[in-house]
Protein backbone atom coordinates (compact mmCIF):
# COMPACT_ATOMS: atom_id res chain seq x y z
CA UNK A 1 0.00 0.00 0.00
CA UNK A 2 2.88 2.31 0.68
CA UNK A 3 4.68 1.76 -2.00
CA UNK A 4 1.94 1.74 -4.17
CA UNK A 5 1.44 5.51 -3.20
CA UNK A 6 5.13 6.44 -3.38
CA UNK A 7 5.32 5.07 -6.66
CA UNK A 8 3.80 7.42 -9.63
CA UNK A 9 1.15 6.48 -11.87
CA UNK A 10 3.24 4.42 -14.59
CA UNK A 11 -0.38 3.78 -16.22
CA UNK A 12 0.30 0.89 -18.82
CA UNK A 13 3.89 1.31 -19.59
CA UNK A 14 3.90 -0.11 -15.81
CA UNK A 15 5.85 -3.24 -16.73
CA UNK A 16 7.98 -1.81 -19.33
CA UNK A 17 9.45 0.72 -16.94
CA UNK A 18 9.65 -1.50 -13.65
CA UNK A 19 11.40 -4.24 -15.61
CA UNK A 20 13.67 -2.01 -17.00
CA UNK A 21 14.22 -0.17 -13.51
CA UNK A 22 14.73 -3.96 -11.23
CA UNK A 23 17.00 -5.37 -14.39
CA UNK A 24 19.07 -2.26 -15.01
CA UNK A 25 19.86 -1.79 -11.17
CA UNK A 26 20.54 -5.14 -10.29
CA UNK A 27 22.94 -5.60 -13.10
CA UNK A 28 24.90 -2.57 -11.38
CA UNK A 29 24.09 -4.07 -7.89
CA UNK A 30 25.90 -7.03 -9.23
CA UNK A 31 28.61 -5.77 -11.24
CA UNK A 32 29.39 -3.62 -7.65
CA UNK A 33 29.12 -6.52 -5.27
CA UNK A 34 31.06 -8.82 -7.18
CA UNK A 35 34.38 -6.34 -7.73
CA UNK A 36 33.56 -6.14 -4.27
CA UNK A 37 34.01 -9.27 -3.32
CA UNK A 38 36.46 -10.47 -5.64
CA UNK A 39 38.58 -7.27 -4.46
CA UNK A 40 38.92 -8.17 -0.54
CA UNK A 41 39.26 -12.05 -1.74
CA UNK A 42 42.53 -10.61 -3.83
CA UNK A 43 43.86 -8.34 -1.16
CA UNK A 44 43.46 -11.01 1.61
CA UNK A 45 45.01 -13.79 -0.39
CA UNK A 46 48.11 -11.09 -0.89
CA UNK A 47 48.42 -9.74 2.45
CA UNK A 48 48.81 -13.57 3.69
CA UNK A 49 51.33 -14.80 1.03
CA UNK A 50 53.32 -11.28 1.33
CA UNK A 51 52.93 -12.57 5.32
CA UNK A 52 53.83 -15.83 5.17
CA UNK A 53 57.28 -14.69 3.06
CA UNK A 54 58.05 -12.41 5.63
CA UNK A 55 58.05 -15.26 8.22
CA UNK A 56 60.28 -17.15 6.37
CA UNK B 1 54.35 16.08 -12.59
CA UNK B 2 54.10 14.24 -15.76
CA UNK B 3 51.09 11.60 -16.35
CA UNK B 4 53.61 8.79 -16.85
CA UNK B 5 54.47 8.93 -13.48
CA UNK B 6 50.96 7.20 -12.18
CA UNK B 7 52.45 4.13 -14.35
CA UNK B 8 54.26 3.09 -11.23
CA UNK B 9 51.60 0.49 -9.43
CA UNK B 10 52.86 1.71 -5.92
CA UNK B 11 52.12 5.78 -7.02
CA UNK B 12 48.99 4.72 -8.87
CA UNK B 13 47.84 2.83 -5.52
CA UNK B 14 48.63 5.80 -3.50
CA UNK B 15 46.76 8.47 -5.38
CA UNK B 16 43.90 5.93 -6.25
CA UNK B 17 43.33 5.17 -2.38
CA UNK B 18 42.63 8.74 -1.63
CA UNK B 19 40.52 9.30 -4.65
CA UNK B 20 38.12 6.40 -3.96
CA UNK B 21 36.35 7.73 -1.13
CA UNK B 22 34.66 11.18 -2.67
CA UNK B 23 34.36 9.50 -5.98
CA UNK B 24 31.99 6.96 -4.43
CA UNK B 25 30.01 9.66 -2.61
CA UNK B 26 29.89 11.79 -5.56
CA UNK B 27 28.48 8.26 -7.90
CA UNK B 28 26.11 8.27 -5.06
CA UNK B 29 25.22 11.24 -5.15
CA UNK B 30 24.56 11.64 -8.94
CA UNK B 31 22.71 8.65 -9.33
CA UNK B 32 20.22 8.51 -6.58
CA UNK B 33 19.52 12.13 -7.46
CA UNK B 34 18.93 11.93 -11.21
CA UNK B 35 17.10 8.74 -11.06
CA UNK B 36 14.77 9.60 -8.33
CA UNK B 37 14.56 12.82 -10.35
CA UNK B 38 13.77 11.30 -13.37
CA UNK B 39 11.73 8.04 -11.68
CA UNK B 40 9.46 10.18 -9.51
CA UNK B 41 9.60 14.12 -10.17
CA UNK B 42 9.36 14.08 -14.56
CA UNK B 43 6.06 14.40 -16.32
CA UNK B 44 4.89 11.72 -18.92
CA UNK B 45 5.91 12.18 -22.60
CA UNK B 46 3.05 13.15 -24.90
CA UNK B 47 3.73 10.42 -27.29
CA UNK B 48 5.85 7.97 -25.11
CA UNK B 49 4.13 7.71 -22.23
CA UNK B 50 6.12 6.78 -18.87
CA UNK B 51 8.32 4.88 -21.15
CA UNK B 52 10.26 8.08 -21.02
CA UNK B 53 11.60 7.48 -18.03
CA UNK B 54 13.77 4.88 -19.37
CA UNK B 55 15.88 7.64 -21.12
CA UNK B 56 17.52 8.10 -17.64
CA UNK B 57 19.19 4.16 -17.10
CA UNK B 58 19.45 3.36 -21.19
CA UNK B 59 20.99 7.06 -22.58
CA UNK B 60 23.87 7.17 -19.16
CA UNK B 61 24.51 3.14 -19.62
CA UNK B 62 24.80 3.60 -23.64
CA UNK B 63 26.88 6.47 -23.22
CA UNK B 64 29.35 4.52 -20.96
CA UNK B 65 29.36 1.32 -23.42
CA UNK B 66 31.07 3.13 -25.67
CA UNK B 67 33.57 5.65 -23.69
CA UNK B 68 34.32 2.44 -21.60
CA UNK B 69 35.95 0.65 -24.97
CA UNK B 70 37.18 4.22 -26.05
CA UNK B 71 39.25 4.45 -22.52
CA UNK B 72 40.10 0.91 -23.42
CA UNK B 73 41.41 1.49 -26.51
CA UNK B 74 43.84 4.39 -25.40
CA UNK B 75 45.17 1.86 -22.78
CA UNK B 76 45.89 -0.31 -25.15
CA UNK B 77 47.96 2.06 -27.38
CA UNK B 78 49.90 2.99 -24.47
CA UNK B 79 50.64 -0.71 -23.80
CA UNK B 80 51.46 -1.12 -27.32
CA UNK B 81 53.35 1.56 -27.40
CA UNK B 82 54.70 2.49 -24.00
CA UNK B 83 54.44 -0.65 -22.22
CA UNK B 84 52.87 0.40 -18.91
CA UNK B 85 51.78 -2.69 -17.43
CA UNK B 86 49.13 0.19 -15.38
CA UNK B 87 47.23 0.88 -18.14
CA UNK B 88 46.67 -2.71 -19.17
CA UNK B 89 45.60 -3.22 -16.25
CA UNK B 90 43.09 -0.46 -16.41
CA UNK B 91 42.49 -1.86 -19.81
CA UNK B 92 41.01 -5.22 -18.14
CA UNK B 93 39.92 -3.72 -15.22
CA UNK B 94 37.31 -1.40 -17.94
CA UNK B 95 36.24 -4.43 -19.64
CA UNK B 96 33.35 -6.03 -17.07
CA UNK B 97 31.87 -2.68 -16.22
CA UNK B 98 31.57 -1.90 -20.28
CA UNK B 99 30.35 -5.37 -20.62
CA UNK B 100 27.15 -4.53 -17.88
CA UNK B 101 26.88 -1.34 -19.36
CA UNK B 102 26.21 -2.21 -22.60
CA UNK B 103 23.60 -5.29 -21.48
CA UNK B 104 21.53 -2.58 -19.80
CA UNK B 105 21.71 -0.22 -22.90
CA UNK B 106 20.94 -3.37 -25.27
CA UNK B 107 17.99 -4.49 -22.37
CA UNK B 108 16.51 -1.02 -21.78
CA UNK B 109 16.66 -0.35 -25.49
CA UNK B 110 14.59 -3.59 -26.36
CA UNK B 111 12.07 -3.35 -23.53
CA UNK B 112 11.55 0.16 -24.67
CA UNK B 113 11.75 -0.55 -28.12
CA UNK B 114 8.64 -2.73 -27.70
CA UNK B 115 5.73 -0.51 -26.95
CA UNK B 116 7.48 2.56 -29.44
CA UNK B 117 8.47 0.47 -32.42
CA UNK B 118 6.36 -2.89 -31.87
CA UNK B 119 9.33 -5.24 -31.83
CA UNK B 120 11.85 -5.93 -29.21
CA UNK B 121 14.36 -6.36 -31.44
CA UNK B 122 15.47 -4.93 -35.24
CA UNK B 123 18.49 -5.49 -36.91
CA UNK B 124 18.99 -1.92 -37.12
CA UNK B 125 22.61 -0.57 -37.70
CA UNK B 126 23.07 0.90 -34.08
CA UNK B 127 21.20 -1.86 -32.41
CA UNK B 128 23.39 -4.60 -34.20
CA UNK B 129 26.63 -2.42 -33.59
CA UNK B 130 26.02 -2.77 -30.10
CA UNK B 131 25.22 -6.40 -30.14
CA UNK B 132 28.60 -6.83 -31.67
CA UNK B 133 29.76 -4.25 -29.10
CA UNK B 134 28.99 -6.79 -26.37
CA UNK B 135 30.27 -9.73 -28.01
CA UNK B 136 33.71 -7.91 -28.57
CA UNK B 137 33.46 -7.24 -24.41
CA UNK B 138 33.25 -11.03 -23.96
CA UNK B 139 35.69 -11.70 -26.27
CA UNK B 140 38.05 -9.60 -24.64
CA UNK B 141 37.76 -10.51 -21.24
CA UNK B 142 37.61 -14.99 -22.47
CA UNK B 143 41.06 -13.77 -23.93
CA UNK B 144 42.34 -12.36 -20.77
CA UNK B 145 41.48 -15.46 -18.81
CA UNK B 146 42.54 -18.09 -21.32
CA UNK B 147 45.96 -16.83 -21.45
CA UNK B 148 48.59 -17.39 -18.98
CA UNK B 149 51.34 -14.72 -19.41
CA UNK B 150 50.08 -11.39 -18.29
CA UNK B 151 51.89 -9.51 -21.16
CA UNK B 152 51.34 -11.93 -23.83
CA UNK B 153 47.49 -11.57 -22.65
CA UNK B 154 48.06 -7.93 -22.66
CA UNK B 155 49.63 -7.81 -26.29
CA UNK B 156 46.56 -10.04 -27.48
CA UNK B 157 43.64 -8.15 -25.95
CA UNK B 158 45.26 -4.69 -26.97
CA UNK B 159 45.15 -5.84 -30.50
CA UNK B 160 41.50 -7.10 -29.91
CA UNK B 161 40.50 -4.08 -28.57
CA UNK B 162 41.95 -2.11 -31.87
CA UNK B 163 39.81 -4.36 -34.04
CA UNK B 164 36.10 -3.76 -31.86
CA UNK B 165 37.07 -0.36 -31.66
CA UNK B 166 35.34 -0.22 -34.93
CA UNK B 167 32.04 -1.54 -33.48
CA UNK B 168 32.22 0.98 -30.71
CA UNK B 169 32.47 3.88 -33.36
CA UNK B 170 30.10 2.63 -35.56
CA UNK B 171 27.44 2.14 -32.37
CA UNK B 172 28.25 5.99 -31.79
CA UNK B 173 27.57 7.01 -35.22
CA UNK B 174 25.70 4.84 -37.27
CA UNK B 175 22.72 6.91 -36.73
CA UNK B 176 24.01 9.84 -38.40
CA UNK B 177 24.71 7.85 -41.69
CA UNK B 178 23.14 5.25 -42.05
CA UNK B 179 19.40 5.95 -42.30
CA UNK B 180 17.45 2.96 -42.52
CA UNK B 181 17.60 2.27 -39.00
CA UNK B 182 14.29 2.62 -36.10
CA UNK B 183 16.56 4.67 -33.98
CA UNK B 184 16.29 7.78 -33.83
CA UNK B 185 19.36 10.35 -33.46
CA UNK B 186 21.51 12.22 -31.03
CA UNK B 187 19.10 12.11 -27.97
CA UNK B 188 20.73 15.33 -26.76
CA UNK B 189 22.00 18.45 -29.23
CA UNK B 190 23.02 21.62 -29.18
CA UNK B 191 20.53 22.62 -30.96
CA UNK B 192 17.75 23.67 -29.13
CA UNK B 193 15.13 22.58 -31.31
CA UNK B 194 16.11 19.18 -31.60
CA UNK B 195 17.34 19.10 -27.78
CA UNK B 196 14.66 17.38 -25.54
CA UNK B 197 12.88 19.32 -23.35
CA UNK B 198 14.86 20.53 -20.29
CA UNK B 199 12.51 19.27 -17.93
CA UNK B 200 13.63 15.55 -18.83
CA UNK B 201 17.44 17.04 -19.91
CA UNK B 202 18.36 18.16 -16.30
CA UNK B 203 17.70 14.83 -14.40
CA UNK B 204 19.29 12.64 -17.72
CA UNK B 205 22.66 14.52 -17.36
CA UNK B 206 22.74 14.39 -13.27
CA UNK B 207 22.13 10.64 -13.92
CA UNK B 208 24.72 10.87 -16.84
CA UNK B 209 27.68 12.21 -14.66
CA UNK B 210 26.47 9.65 -12.32
CA UNK B 211 27.19 6.98 -14.62
CA UNK B 212 30.52 8.40 -16.06
CA UNK B 213 31.38 8.63 -11.92
CA UNK B 214 30.46 5.28 -11.26
CA UNK B 215 32.25 3.84 -14.13
CA UNK B 216 35.81 5.84 -13.10
CA UNK B 217 35.20 4.83 -9.32
CA UNK B 218 35.16 1.18 -9.84
CA UNK B 219 37.80 1.49 -12.88
CA UNK B 220 39.94 2.78 -10.06
CA UNK B 221 39.06 0.05 -8.04
CA UNK B 222 39.39 -2.99 -10.41
CA UNK B 223 42.77 -1.52 -11.53
CA UNK B 224 43.90 -1.95 -7.79
CA UNK B 225 42.66 -4.96 -7.58
CA UNK B 226 44.03 -6.36 -11.23
CA UNK B 227 47.64 -4.48 -9.71
CA UNK B 228 46.90 -6.72 -6.39
CA UNK B 229 46.68 -10.09 -8.48
CA UNK B 230 49.37 -9.28 -10.92
CA UNK B 231 51.66 -9.11 -7.64
CA UNK B 232 49.90 -12.27 -6.66
CA UNK B 233 50.78 -13.73 -9.66
CA UNK B 234 54.36 -12.96 -9.81
CA UNK B 235 55.10 -14.11 -6.28
CA UNK B 236 53.26 -17.24 -6.86
CA UNK B 237 55.32 -17.69 -10.40
CA UNK B 238 58.61 -16.87 -8.07
CA UNK B 239 57.66 -19.80 -5.32
CA UNK B 240 57.46 -22.38 -8.26
CA UNK B 241 60.95 -21.11 -9.77
CA UNK B 242 62.69 -21.67 -6.03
Amino acid sequence: MIIARILPDLGKYATEVGLAYGVSLGLLALLIGQSLWKGRKIKQRLQQEEKARKGE
Amino acid sequence: MSLWEYANPRRFMATSSWLLPPLVVMSALLIVTGLVWGFFFTPDDFRQGSTVKIIYLHVPAALMAINAWLMMLVCSLIWIIRRHHVSALAARAAAPIGMVMTLIALFTGAIWGKPMWGTYWEWDPRLTSFLILFLFYIGYMALWEAIENPDAAADLTSVLCLVGSVFALLSRYAVLFWNQGLHQGATFSMDKEQNISNVFWYPAVISMAGFVCLFVTLVLYRTRMEIRRRRLHALDARSMAA
